[in-house]
């Protein structure tokens, strides 16, 4: 296995008529290579793309096919951008996306900073703590509409018993079916942001770990030097080192969270009503359920420039904290 | 002990070490409880107080596989004694089977389609980073934006027109229309991380084995390729992973014939209502292979799951 590749060169000499037709020149093989991805991601990416662009200005239905398909303009832009609902929803996004990034980032970064100190089996625990984040969204939904059972399910189980373990902080036990966390109004949008936190803290988690790990000792060592406490090196040194690291998970988990659909729609569909009907699920309904395919696609090509807009703006921002 | 100054005490290190472990069990108990569910009966599963403790039993899975009717007692009589050993679990319901579900096939179209997207993402990604990674291609660094550029879009948006463009090509519910689909997406990951992997192996092997008389494609089948065995293999996981796992596409675009796990694990109901133990089996079996590649991922997690923009 590990012969080096000199030795496997020198074994594997080419027969004379191989060296004779030398091959094709680096410029075409560079592009045979690039070719297909290219021609696979234009045909599958950017022509859709664009045909949702060209159909966000018509009236077209797909339910409806014979129907003559008009020329509106920029119709549908003006009426998403004046719909309240949408607006409703927009705000359910911004919820979700604020409080998953805030509990994530602090859970994430606590974590990362005590499997720093590089305990025993730091290892081990960190690969356990991933799995969440490997797994399928929309199976974990599913199954944890099941934990949020009232009466039966684990999480009602959970909050009930440390309700009632002394001291009573909440002077009263919480009885296990006295709440829904999915049938709510006021509890449902927790319910998504409590089950995204604990699949999606781990990657916050990985970059921080990153982050911490590239600080090298004798920045510290320096500091203890010019005797700088404990809670200073923490707010001057880790903090600014780490900061790049967090921000690019930031960048991550805001475009993944802003383009949530699987985990939510499968644990609560939007509901109750339309309390967690993030933008995603809310697309799907106008395009798939409602048929509206003029309007969705104008939708869609908001929701597309909205994302890359926020993550260029952010991306500029990130490169300026590099640069300091 | 150590005089440096940059190594915890003693006493940090286990404080440390308890809180990760507390985190971890209370992380892992959701997946416990899925994996454990599966194994218990419909009674056990839906009991107060939860029960940790129960007789295990492979009804869930049983129930999983297979279609069942509610029989009388004289379909009952007329079938005979069961012979089998899940005949008999079923029984035991009073049900009698009626035929194999369909989590057998959605499972069987997961992994052909999982398989699939990640073969024909590795051929193209491999070649397509090994090009970037070592010849001046033209609006080099616009391409690979543009490959990643891909990943914003939500899934639900591109669907529209693919919905629309499957339907005219007769792609729609097929398998290669979602093997084509999930390269496409995952060749942005596998571009991006390949290029890194590729990076990394010194120009000067190729360049002596071009000396030695390789052609530019021998050079790349037989020095490359050899050396970025590592990292084509993490990076096939990844893809593999994510293909696994997908749903928004495979919900919209599927129905019968090409429909994976993802969509039709929910969908899975009992005789009388929601049979969560086989809920809880399907996705147990569905699950604990991504833990088993997780495990093995472990070195190039970080360099995956962010574009191989961390690379620790």
């Amino acid at each position: 296995m590990t012969q080096s590749p000199i030795d496997r060169i020198a074994r594997a000499t080419p027969a004379p008529l191989s060296r004779r037709i030398r091959g094709l020149s680096d410029r075409t093989i560079a592009w045979i290579f690039v070719a297909p991805t290219i021609v696979l991601l234009l045909a599958v990416n950017i022509f859709p793309l664009i045909w949702t662009v060209r159909l966000s200005f018509t009236n077209f239905r797909v339910n409806r096919p014979n129907n003559p398909v008009e020329w509106v303009g920029l119709e549908n832009y003006r009426r998403i951008l004046t719909d309240s609902d949408i607006w409703g929803t927009m705000q359910v996004t911004a919820h979700f996306l604020i409080w998953t990034i805030i509990l994530q980032v602090l859970i994430g970064f606590a974590l990362a900073f005590l499997i720093n100190k590089n305990f025993r089996g730091n290892d081990l625990w960190t690969t356990i703590i991933v799995f969440p984040m490997m797994l399928s969204p929309a199976v974990v939904g599913n199954f944890w509409t099941f934990l949020y059972q009232p009466q039966i399910g684990l999480f009602n189980y959970a909050v009930s018993y440390l309700s009632c373990i002394p001291p009573d902080w909440l002077l009263t036990c919480i009885d296990p079916s006295s709440f829904s966390m999915i049938g709510d109004v006021g509890l449902a949008p927790w319910a998504i942001v409590i089950a995204d936190t604990w699949m999606w803290t781990p990657f916050v988690m990985l970059i921080c770990l990153a982050g911490l790990r590239s600080i090298p000792d004798f920045i510290y060592e320096a500091a203890e030097c010019d005797r700088a406490g404990k809670w200073r090196q923490f707010w001057t040194i880790t903090i600014p080192m780490v900061l790049p690291f967090l921000m690019l998970a930031v960048l991550f988990r805001g475009i993944e969270n802003f383009k949530m659909f699987d985990l939510v729609v499968q644990l609560t569909g939007g509901g109750p009503g339309s309390i967690t009907e993030v933008t995603s699920i809310n697309l799907k309904r106008e395009a798939f359920e409602k048929w509206r395919t003029g309007y969705s696609s104008a939708y869609a090509v908001i929701l597309f420039v909205t994302i890359f807009g926020l993550a260029s703006i952010y991306v500029k921002a990130l490169n300026k904290v590099k640069d300091r | 002990m150590s005089n440096s100054v940059t190594e915890p005490s003693v006493r940090t290190k286990w404080t440390a070490g308890t809180l990760v472990i507390l985190y971890a069990v209370i992380t892992l108990l959701p997946l416990v409880w899925i994996i454990a569910t599966g194994f218990k009966s419909p009674s056990d599963a839906i009991a107060y107080p939860p029960t940790v403790l129960f007789a295990p039993t492979l009804e869930g899975y049983v129930n999983l596989f297979t279609d069942r009717t509610r029989a009388t007692a004289q379909m009952l009589a007329d079938e005979g004694e069961p012979t089998t050993w899940y005949g008999r679990i079923v029984r035991e319901q009073g049900n009698v089977i009626a035929g194999p579900s369909r989590y057998g096939e959605r499972f069987l179209n997961s992994v052909i389609i999982g398989f699939g997207s990640t073969a024909l993402c590795m051929v193209l990604g491999t070649m397509a980073a090994y090009a970037f990674s070592r010849f001046k291609v033209p609006l080099k660094d616009d391409l690979l934006f543009f490959i990643l550029s891909t990943r914003m879009m939500p899934p639900i948006a591109v669907a529209i027109p693919i919905y629309l463009m499957f339907s005219k090509l007769g792609l729609s519910d097929t398998h290669l229309g979602m093997i084509l689909l999930y390269t496409a997406v995952n060749l942005s990951l596998s571009v991006w991380l390949l290029k890194g992997f590729i990076d990394e192996i010194p120009v000067e092997y190729e360049e002596a084995a071009l000396i030695d008389g390789y052609s530019r494609f021998q050079a790349f089948t037989k020095v490359v390729l050899p050396q970025a065995a590592t990292g084509i293999a993490s990076t096939a996981i990844f893809c593999l992973i994510f293909a696994w796992n997908e749903y928004a596409f495979a919900v919209l675009l599927t129905s019968g014939t090409a429909q994976t796990a993802p969509p039709f694990i929910p969908t899975i109901i009992g005789v009388s209502g929601k049979d969560w133990p086989a809920v809880a089996a399907g996705a147990t079996i569905f699950l604990v292979p991504v833990m088993v590649f997780t495990i093995l991922l472990r070195k190039h997690l970080l360099r995956g799951i962010t574009f191989g923009a961390v690379r620790k």
